[in-house]
């Protein structure tokens, strides 16, 4: 019930959200969730152990797919985020392949090393790409007479996108599949050994957090207007990897909690510019040197001791 | 491609492959010892390139003392490493790797804030002409790698092999438990390692900085490259590094000559995938990654 209740308030909290902030920070709301979407999807991949670095060049394979029918096409919105999704998980299959037979270091860093492929493609090929300095003049959205270049109907479109993707990735999370992906990252051997096809489900579980970083991808385009390839390099993928190890991978909630800590972090940090890569960088290791398990670990460690002296408490009585 | 361009690009190919190997054997005895890849690799060989700016071309050190002194220097940035990074996180794959990542971020920042981001520093040429090879122009500047790489590789190779710390080593990548059974200090070794890895990696940078453009970010492109030639030698074989080290240096010169860079890494890349599809272990590796 009181999940409910929490859920209830966040949600009114969101939908209410635009009215009670400035515009600047509708902006910042809006990507804040796309960089939900992304977060979540990562944690798909992470759960078979697998985590891709190259994730964020699949946001980047929705946002190109984007802006290539919207602005050489002009196909509606619609078109746009199903096919940029489709493009991205078709790509994600391409990726995954030659990675299916590496695990650890070999996947970690083969996927780097794929990825960067796939973005070179982007800075080689200047037609119709765009070359390095990337695409502009992204048409953003319209809908029957909404027109989406303001930021607060824009809002409330990614808000609708975000809860429908974080939902059928709780779902994935819950179902046998996630499960399934749980149990190859807990033993890979033994796995096989009950009959489990280990290639296929890792192979599925990138193709499918591919489409969701690709639908990120198409929010962003539509809302940035311009694309270019470093959008979508290893610095942007050493943030995801920031926002999630923060956060923690042990839940579902994890990544999100770590995505609003990292980014109120950020914007925090505003006025220290160039210096914020060294405290990002400094909070990296920090978490993973003295809590693996991310923010996430810290409230269950937190619970479980509250529990225990509970538990005492009752037994001095 | 005519005959004087083909000789050219052999022997530019000679070149990038010793350098490849330099950057990439470090990478290859640290895996090999720790299990743990070095996302801050990239970053050692912007720091050893950094020590020859710093100390030739602003202190006007002699340019072979600049480059010699560039091993110690990022040996202890990789002993630091290995202290504050890898022990905390030993016999977690995942957390040592992405914290390196972060290594990578401070380094850069520090670098850029302390010399500036935006101009390229060059550092001049301290060897200027050039030697004639079959018809081919080299500049004296790039063949000193060559011998560079030779003297490198054959001291590691005679440490590892003649001497009882480098036996030690070997005995840790091998087994680390059986290694510590026979009395083997495990963090010692691992901190060496560390060591030569960095210190490998700041020397290659050393030599390369007066033909590169010296910038806070020259680590993005060798790191790229390094982790696929780990990968097509096999994680943590050293032969096997220095074999692909050579294959990605003519890979890379021959399509860079015939097309472009950028095509240049994508084939390196597409070589990879090739090579992981059809033997997962790498070239010489005998352990699946």
């Amino acid at each position: 019930m009181i999940r409910y209740l929490t859920a209830l308030a966040v949600l009114a909290g969101f939908a209410i959200m635009p009215e009670v902030i400035g515009e600047y920070y509708v902006e910042i709301m809006i990507l804040f969730m796309i960089n939900l979407i992304l977060a979540s999807s990562f944690r798909l991949i992470t759960t078979c152990g697998d985590w891709s670095l190259s994730h964020v060049v699949f946001m980047g394979v929705g946002a190109y797919a984007t802006a290539l029918l919207a602005k050489f096409l002009g196909w509606p919105f619609w078109g746009t985020v199903l096919l940029g999704g489709m493009a991205s998980a078709v790509v994600g299959l391409a990726v995954v392949f030659p990675l299916l037979r590496t695990k650890g270091f070999g996947f970690f860093i083969g996927s780097f090393a794929l990825g960067e492929f796939v973005r070179l493609i982007w800075v080689k090929f200047h037609f119709p790409f765009g070359g390095p300095r990337g695409m502009i003049g992204i048409p953003s959205i319209e809908l029957s007479d909404i027109d989406f270049y303001e930021a607060t109907p824009y809002y409330y479109l990614v808000l609708l996108f975000t809860i429908g993707c974080l939902a059928v990735l709780y779902r994935i999370d819950l179902s046998r599949t996630g499960r399934v992906l749980k149990a190859i990252y807990a033993d890979e051997d033994l796995s096989k050994c009950i009959g489990i096809n280990v290639a296929r489900y890792r192979a599925m579980a990138f193709s499918v957090s591919a489409f969701f970083a690709g639908i990120a991808g198409v929010l962003l385009a539509h809302r940035l207007g311009a694309i270019d390839p470093k959008n979508f390099d290893v610095n942007t993928m050493v943030y995801l990897v920031i926002w999630v190890v923060v956060g923690g991978v042990g839940s579902f909630w994890g990544p999100l909690i770590g995505v609003a800590v990292m980014m109120l972090v950020g914007e925090a940090a505003r006025p220290l510019a160039e210096w914020r890569p060294l405290l990002f960088g400094g909070i990296l290791i920090a978490f993973l040197t003295l809590l693996p398990g991310g923010l996430d670990s810290l409230m269950s460690k937190v619970r479980e001791l509250l529990d225990r002296r509970t538990a005492d408490g009752t037994k001095e009585n | 491609m005519d005959w004087p361009t083909f000789i050219q690009s052999i022997s530019n190919a000679v070149i990038l492959g010793s350098i490849y190997a330099i950057v990439a054997v470090g990478l290859a005895l640290a895996f090999g010892v720790m299990q743990m890849a070095n996302f801050a690799h990239g970053e050692f060989f912007m720091a050893g390139a950094y020590v020859v700016y710093v100390l030739y071309a602003l202190g006007g050190m002699p340019f072979p003392a600049a480059v010699i002194s560039a091993f110690p220097i990022v040996a202890a940035l990789g002993m630091v490493t290995e202290r504050f990074v890898f022990r905390p996180t030993r016999g977690n794959v995942l957390a040592g790797f992405m914290a390196t990542a972060g290594v990578a971020f401070i380094l850069q920042v520090i670098v850029g804030q302390v010399w500036g981001v935006g101009l390229m520093r060059s550092v001049p040429t301290p060897y200027m002409g050039a030697a004639s090879i079959l018809g081919a122009q080299m500049s004296w500047q790039r063949l000193i790698i060559l011998p560079s790489t030779l003297v490198m590789v054959g001291g590691l190779w005679f440490f590892l092999h003649n001497m009882k710390l480098g036996k030690a080593l070997r005995a840790c990548a091998q087994d680390v438990e059986a290694a510590s059974l026979q009395g083997i200090n495990i963090n010692k070794i691992t901190a060496l390692s560390m060591a030569i890895s960095g210190g490998f990696a700041g020397v290659a940078g050393a030599l390369m900085a007066p033909i590169n453009a010296v910038t806070p970010y020259m680590g993005h492109s060798i790191i790229v490259t390094a982790f696929i030639v780990v990968i097509v030698g096999g994680m943590a074989s050293i032969e096997g590094s220095i074999l692909a080290a050579f294959i990605l240096g003519f890979i890379h010169t021959f399509v860079t000559t015939l097309f472009d860079a950028v095509l240049a890494t994508m084939a390196g890349v597409a070589f990879m995938a090739i090579i992981l599809v059809v033997k997962p272990t790498g070239l010489l590796g005998r352990v699946r990654m």
